[in-house]
């Protein structure tokens, strides 16, 4: 007999981690018509990785996304974040002033539009970095549990 | 002098000066994080950066002096106007604290770079310098917003860069962990008792822009909301600001975090948090509330001679210098504690110039320790015994400061200690008076006892190799001397920029 007992967790948990990173996405994009944005996407997107790392165990996964990948995700949130308000700084507004980005004419939405989804998408990086991040520094101390310890 | 800033400084420099102050190290520390080699680039963006923030408060510095009695710069973060908006205010009292705290983290950077390769591993060096320079900006933020709430997320910024820069000293210390989480726990109390106090205030009001608040809360003295968000805020901040019973984080973490973060967050990070009790005691709330005046009476005066008793005592009894720093610092809290909570404009303007004297003194002694664990490896007072015959240029800047500290004339600390004195007799507390000068008799004893060590014991160890620190210390560290001499001397200019900034707090202001 076999003694893989989660052969019926893995069948079903690989299909859901792409669908699961996907509706991360999708509660970025739609976020400014219903409740989500950066943040809790950028937790599900972290949760999808976790995930596999609870299912496959951590190893596979820091070889998947290596925890030097999620640390640079979370700067470059930061920086993406900070860049978008330098762009309004160079098209003459505020900082972070949204109005600026495009150089509309005054009624004009695309820069509130557009401004906000970079935002939130630097929010996401860095949310789904840190998330990774610590949760390899916890999970990375222990020994694995093996298959007998069940 | 303020014209000549002006018509050198470019146009886009001056209408954008509030937020790329802090925007400048917000995008430069993830950067330097990134950074290859062993840190050396890193550092060097550093103190570029922090050498640009200098210039931008050096910018608004004129900005505000170039108006009589201090202008008001305000800046709409995204365009939103105020009070909707994030709104940044530059008034005289908080871009005194701008310019403290980049000049100082300018001065560390410099002298950071011998510590540093001598105490954080190698590959760990650009991520130190990236959470430095996150540190940085927090503390800038903290003083530039007019945002009650935002000044909670740069306070927190800060908090959790310094928890990281403190654990980091574990490479030299393993002690130094425990610190860093004894400092997490305090600390993240703390802010959560602010956070709670501004929910009350929001609640109560509605609005969270400071200068809105307080027009909100001209009548509504009677309301319990608001008295418990002011007692919520004065703990909160308090715990930040390590004021007497609540200092418990401050000791270990000076003592056992890398020399350069020390000399820091000496110089700057409770300066800032006072900086914030003061906005909110005087410019959001104001003496007019009965509670107010009683919280001040009862709670700052007794806690701010109890410091400058205690910790003073304390201190005495220390056999590590970081130590006996750390708990005089606390003491020092205590001076300007009293001086604000005269409630005076002489007694605040008192308390903000002993804030920078401090914040010279201290950064110039931690700056002279940094340089004898360098070279020696041990900050006991044991170490330091004969140090003053083999690394004479060293001690001599610590031996100034430590004069400064006592308030020995011709000094920064003795302007300091004499205006606060002078604002105590002017309000009738003479017996105050006499607790300051008997504090200042206790700073004699120990700090006496670390000269004696240096300058009258033989040395411990004459055959050491290496004697003085290197030039790119000394450099930074003698002109934090300097500083405190020559405001000891002529002290008119640091005095102009105190007084003003109280008459901010008590005429113009947020009103």
């Amino acid at each position: 007999m076999k003694t893989d007992h989660h052969v019926i967790l893995r069948v079903v948990a690989k299909p859901l981690i792409p669908i699961i990173s996907l509706f991360a996405l999708y509660v970025h994009f739609h976020g400014d018509y219903s409740p989500g944005g950066g943040f809790q996407a950028g937790v599900i997107i972290a949760v999808a990785v976790i995930l596999y790392s609870l299912i496959f165990g951590i190893t596979p996964a820091m070889k998947a996304v290596p925890p030097w990948f999620a640390r640079s995700l979370s700067a470059l949130g930061f920086i993406i974040f900070g860049a978008v308000g330098v762009w309004a700084l160079m098209m003459g507004g505020n900082y972070l002033d949204y109005d600026a980005l495009f150089n509309e004419e005054p009624g004009g939405h695309y820069g509130q539009h557009y401004g906000i989804l970079f935002v939130e998408l630097g929010v996401l990086f860095a949310v789904a970095g840190s998330m990774l991040s610590i949760f390899y520094a916890f999970a990375g101390r222990v020994t694995e549990i093996k298959d007998e310890d069940w | 002098m303020i014209d000549l800033i002006l018509q050198l400084a470019p146009a886009w420099a001056e209408a954008h000066a509030p937020a790329l102050i802090i925007v400048l190290p917000l995008l430069a520390g993830p950067i330097s994080a990134f950074l290859p080699g062993s840190g050396r680039i890193a550092w060097i963006m550093t103190m570029v950066v922090t050498a640009l923030c200098t210039l931008l408060s050096i910018i608004l510095l004129a900005q505000v002096r170039s108006v009589e009695g201090g202008a008001v710069i305000s800046y709409a973060m995204g365009g939103w106007a105020p009070p909707y908006g994030i709104e940044f205010r530059i008034d005289a009292l908080n871009v005194l604290v701008l310019m403290l705290v980049s000049f100082i983290a300018f001065l560390t950077s410099i002298f950071g770079w011998p510590t540093i390769r001598a105490e954080i591993n190698e590959e760990k060096r650009a991520m130190f310098f990236g959470a430095f320079q996150v540190c940085f900006m927090g503390l800038l933020g903290v003083a530039a917003t007019g945002d009650a709430f935002n000044l909670f997320v740069f306070l927190e910024l800060s908090s959790i860069a310094t928890y990281v820069l403190v654990a980091l000293g574990s490479g030299r210390d393993r002690r130094a962990l425990p610190a860093a989480i004894n400092y997490l726990l305090m600390g993240t109390i703390g802010a959560s008792f602010y956070v709670v106090g501004v929910g009350f205030l929001y609640a109560a009001t509605g609005t969270l822009n400071m200068a809105d608040l307080a027009i909100q809360l001209q009548d509504t003295s009677g309301n319990r909301a608001v008295q418990v968000g002011f007692a919520f805020i004065l703990v909160g901040l308090g715990l930040k600001a390590a004021m007497f019973p609540l200092h418990q984080w401050l000791p270990n973490a000076y003592t056992y975090s890398p020399s350069f973060v020390t000399a820091f967050l000496a110089a700057t990070a409770t300066k800032v948090a006072i900086y914030a009790l003061v906005r909110f005691l005087f410019s959001v709330f104001s003496l007019e509330f009965i509670f107010e005046g009683a919280s001040l009476a009862l709670i700052l005066t007794p806690m701010g001679i109890a410091a400058m008793l205690a910790c003073s005592f304390q201190a005495i009894f220390q056999t590590d210098v970081r130590r006996t720093l750390a708990y005089s610092s606390v003491a020092q809290v205590g001076y300007m504690l009293l001086g604000i909570s005269l409630g005076t404009a002489a007694g605040v303007s008192a308390g903000m110039f002993h804030l920078v004297n401090h914040a010279l003194m201290k950064g110039a002694l931690f700056m002279a320790v940094a340089g004898v664990v360098l070279t020696y490896q041990g900050t006991r007072i044991h170490d330091f015994a004969g140090l003053g015959r083999s690394a004479p240029w060293t001690m001599t800047a610590f031996a100034i400061a430590a004069l400064s500290l006592i308030g020995v004339p011709l000094t920064a600390g003795f302007q300091s200690k004499f205006a606060l004195v002078s604002a105590l007799l002017a309000s009738g507390w003479w017996w105050a008076a006499l607790i300051v000068v008997f504090s200042s008799v206790l700073a004699v004893v120990y700090m006496g006892r670390i000269l004696q060590a240096v300058f009258f014991k033989p040395p411990n160890n004459p055959q050491k190799r290496q004697k003085e620190a290197p030039m790119l210390l000394l450099g930074p560290l003698w002109v934090l001397a300097l500083a405190n001499l020559w405001i000891g001397i002529n002290g008119n200019f640091v005095v102009g920029l105190a007084n003003d900034a109280a008459q901010a707090l008590f005429i113009g202001g947020v009103r």
